[in-house]
């Protein structure tokens, strides 16, 4: 397996510590003029997202890990398993398990396309786009309390998501809400 | 994933311009004070022995010279040129450090060294001061032992500390397997940067002056409250480290001896050993004056001028532009 020393360290980087797959977030060189240089750096631990700070004196290496993110389209679950393709017209098809879909999984519509990162070939985790279209399944009338109570009310929409939306929005409406708040942002128009 | 080349300059047209007017303010400086402009070889025939400098072999093929190395530092030509008479000289000389890159590391950068004949230590960072605060505006610098730094910081003193000790204060950033490799001077340095440096020079200037012996390089030693210290002194602004100046070594026989020391610690730290200059060594066997020197970094004094973060908004190019 390759490896990178650390005067390949950069962000993006993904290398293994520990046994766990990792991404290089930072990397601070430092080093007084004549003296031994080390490096200052944060990784997101690919298996608990956790962040690491760690130290490296300079010539120091770290093993490469075997992680790739891949554009996928959400094609089913099976109750077990969550399954998807690739998008890059080979057809592939790789299924992600309860702990890679994560709190992913309120926001999996058929059809959408998702990262999904692989590590030595299977699914790590599931990224949501920042932005997902959804339909509102159940969410109160909403005639009453719209002066007193700020105007909003939680929505089910159609993965099982509740959001807060404005008093107005109905039962059948398409909304736009951004997967990294949970935060509704906008009706889209029906065509 | 494909990166588009981008052919901007990083640093701001005023960052250029101050440059410019940075490089005729040195000059203008020196030039009050008789001290010769000159310039010595980029290219050399032999690298440094320094364990924690690397230079960037040079693929040389010019007759009887066949490979070489880009120049850590004008070091040793320039005191070529002092035992052969110059008396008082300057350089603003470009080196280059492999592997050094970070935000305020390029490998490529500008270095301003200067010579001193018949002046020590002291007189030295009394005129380093005078350039510094007279371009910056600054406060003039204070002077703090590094013995007293690293206590006041770190809180421990770096004279009397054991080794497990010192081992034991790393262990906040460094796992048991990384500190096994790690010598006593390591250490320091990792303290250092960690510990010490961040908080430097904040409210005015400061020179850390009484290396420890083991750090000395190439100045002289004398004992201070029992301890061998190096004539060594640094200058740092707002956490920046800026230059480096020794009272000079000038006995050839224990720079011999430093550098076979500096290649044991090369063979053991897995590193390629470094000839030893030969021109060099005869230099100083004909005999170096009594001087002091000191090499200043440019591009982070232009850092310090501008307020900038990173040394990229101070070059036209940093090294993945270039």
């Amino acid at each position: 397996m390759a490896s990178y020393s650390t005067n390949e360290f950069r962000g993006g980087l993904k290398v293994l510590l520990d046994g766990d797959p990792c991404i290089m977030l930072e990397n601070e060189f430092v080093k007084p003029g004549k003296g031994q240089a080390f490096n200052r750096v944060k990784l997101r631990n690919l298996m608990t997202n956790r962040v690491w700070e760690r130290t490296f004196k300079s010539g120091e290496s770290l093993e490469a890990a075997d992680v790739m993110e891949q554009d996928m389209e959400y094609l089913y679950s099976d109750g077990e398993f969550w399954h998807f393709m690739l998008t890059d017209g080979s057809f592939e098809q790789y299924a992600a398990d309860a702990k890679a879909v994560g709190d992913t999984v309120k926001w999996l519509k058929e059809q959408d396309v998702y990262t999904v990162t692989l590590y030595n070939g299977a699914p790590l985790s599931v990224t949501p786009p920042n932005f997902v279209e959804l339909e509102v399944v159940d969410t109160d009338p909403g005639m009453k309390g719209d002066t007193a109570q700020g105007g909003s009310k939680p929505a089910t929409l159609s993965t099982g998501a509740v959001v807060n939306v404005p008093l107005f929005i109905v039962i059948g409406e398409v909304l736009k809400v951004d997967t990294r708040t949970g935060e509704y942002v906008n009706r889209v128009k029906s065509s | 994933m494909i990166e588009s080349p981008v052919w901007q300059p990083t640093a701001s047209r005023d960052a250029l311009k101050s440059r410019a007017q940075q490089l005729a303010y040195v000059r203008g400086f020196f030039c009050e004070r008789n001290v010769l402009e000159v310039e010595t070889p980029v290219l050399g025939r032999h690298g440094v022995t320094d364990l924690n400098l690397d230079g960037i072999p040079a693929d040389i093929r010019a007759g009887r010279v066949q490979g070489g190395w880009l120049q850590t530092s004008p070091e040793y030509p320039m005191k070529r040129l002092l035992a052969a008479g110059s008396g008082c000289i300057y350089q603003i000389a470009r080196v280059f450090r492999n592997g050094e890159r970070g935000r305020r590391h390029n490998p490529e950068f500008s270095m301003l060294e200067w010579y001193r004949v018949g002046m020590d230590d002291q007189a030295l960072m009394t005129e380093v001061a005078d350039l510094v605060c007279g371009w910056l505006g600054c406060e003039r610098p204070a002077q703090l032992n590094y013995r007293q730094a690293v206590f006041e910081s770190a809180g421990f003193d770096p004279m009397e500390i054991s080794d497990d000790d010192l081992k034991r204060y790393c262990a906040q950033w460094l796992g048991p397997e990384q500190l096994a490799e790690l010598s006593r001077n390591d250490c320091l340095d990792l303290v250092m940067s960690f510990a010490v440096e961040p908080g430097l020079g904040f409210e005015r200037p400061v020179f850390i002056t009484g290396y420890p012996a083991a750090q000395a390089a190439l100045a002289r030693v004398s004992q201070q409250q029992g301890h061998p210290v190096a004539h060594r002194f640094e200058l740092y602004i707002n956490g920046l480290e800026l230059c480096n100046g020794y009272w000079e070594l000038t006995d050839p026989e224990e720079q011999r001896q430093r550098f076979e020391a500096d290649n044991q610690q090369r063979r053991l730290a897995g590193k390629p050993e470094m000839a030893l200059d030969s021109a060099f060594m005869a230099a100083l066997e004909a005999g170096l004056p009594e001087c002091s020197g000191v090499a200043l970094g440019l591009d982070r004094l232009l850092m310090l001028k501008m307020a900038a973060k990173t040394i990229e908004e101070v070059l036209a190019f940093p090294i993945e532009r270039a």
